[in-house]
């Protein structure tokens, strides 16, 4: 844990719910707390440089723009290559998220983890055909698992009581 | 491409949230910069995110945080669920609110979710208690590296 105040605290509290659609989200946030417009935004920035906030910005409910087909990619890519094929796989644009994660032999042998999304499986597929062409992947052995379900969407809160979960609430 | 049952964007829409992908300004008026940015007037473009979030295209506009920075516990939990036991299962799961997103995948691994807890000492204790109460074995596999975290999709 970094340094973080009580009144930073407070300040990701209140923005639980999202920022406010107004001129002046961050003086309206201030109002709510007490704090003036200048101390949200000086607040924030630290957050954000100090790498507790990521970023602001949007998070997209891919399947309701049709990106339908939801696919985990996961691969068993040797250790000394993870963090090349890593990288690099996080730059294609339809990979979401990419993670290294432990195996558990024998039931489960991948290390990396890569979302894929696309308007339908097929497409997912043809994607992690070309990951595991253009990175040179073809003998490692991967699988992608589609989402039949989801059950869950938000359970979490971001940012509330210490709770925060980043990945977006698809709606399967 | 099948979009039969998604909503329509225009060009203007998809701007707005390509460019907000990459980020929102911190400063005093950050909806009339990303308007000047765009070409739009200040209030078209917080009509249009007002009605991109009421749509559900947009779940989301705010701070993304880093987990483990704030002091909380994070981590991808798997299960082998039998198919015939699978929504009693389900069920019990789902009812821990430490759970955030539960997908079921068409795998022997069949149960997904996300795990996000207040410390990260809950997370073990947590999926202790998971096992307890399923009689399943939980996999926890948080992430050991991070590669790429941006969310993003260009539209």
């Amino acid at each position: 844990m970094t340094d973080i105040s009580t009144q930073d605290l407070t300040l990701i509290e209140s923005i639980c719910g999202g920022l406010p659609m107004d001129a002046r989200p961050y003086h309206i946030l201030g109002e709510r707390i007490g704090m003036s417009e200048g101390e949200v935004i000086e607040r924030l920035q630290n957050l954000i440089d100090i790498g507790v906030i990521r970023r602001f910005g949007v998070v997209v409910q891919h399947r309701r723009l049709g990106y339908t087909a939801n696919g985990m990619s996961v691969w068993d890519v040797p250790d000394e290559r993870v963090q090349d094929v890593g990288k690099r796989m996080g730059e294609f644009p339809f990979v979401t998220l990419c993670y290294q994660r432990p195996r558990f032999l024998p039931d489960w042998p991948y290390n990396l983890f890569a979302m894929v999304h696309g308007a339908d499986r097929d497409t997912v597929r043809a994607q992690v055909d070309d990951l595991a062409r253009e990175l040179d992947l073809d003998r490692a052995a991967h699988d992608v698992l589609f989402s039949r379900r989801q059950f869950k969407q938000c359970g979490a809160r971001y940012g509330c009581k210490g709770k925060v979960d980043n990945e977006p609430c698809k709606l399967d | 491409m099948n979009r039969a049952s998604s909503i329509d964007l225009d060009l203007t829409d998809r701007n707005i949230i390509n460019a907000l992908q990459g980020g929102f300004p911190i400063s005093s008026h950050p909806y009339r910069d990303v308007a000047d940015e765009l070409g739009l007037e200040e209030d078209d473009l917080i009509a249009r995110l007002k009605r991109l979030l009421d749509e559900g295209v947009l779940s989301r506009f705010g701070p993304m945080y880093h987990a483990e920075r704030l002091g909380g516990g994070l981590t991808l939990a798997a299960m082998k669920v039998p198919e015939d036991d699978f929504d009693r299962i389900n069920d019990i799961v789902n009812g821990f609110p430490e759970v955030a997103h539960n997908y079921a995948r068409d795998h022997a691994f069949n149960m997904w979710f996300v795990l996000a807890t207040e410390t990260p000492e809950r997370i073990a204790e947590t999926l202790t208690d998971i096992e307890t109460a399923t009689g399943i074995k939980v996999y926890d596999m948080p992430k050991q590296e991070e590669f790429f975290i941006g969310l993003r999709l260009e539209l």
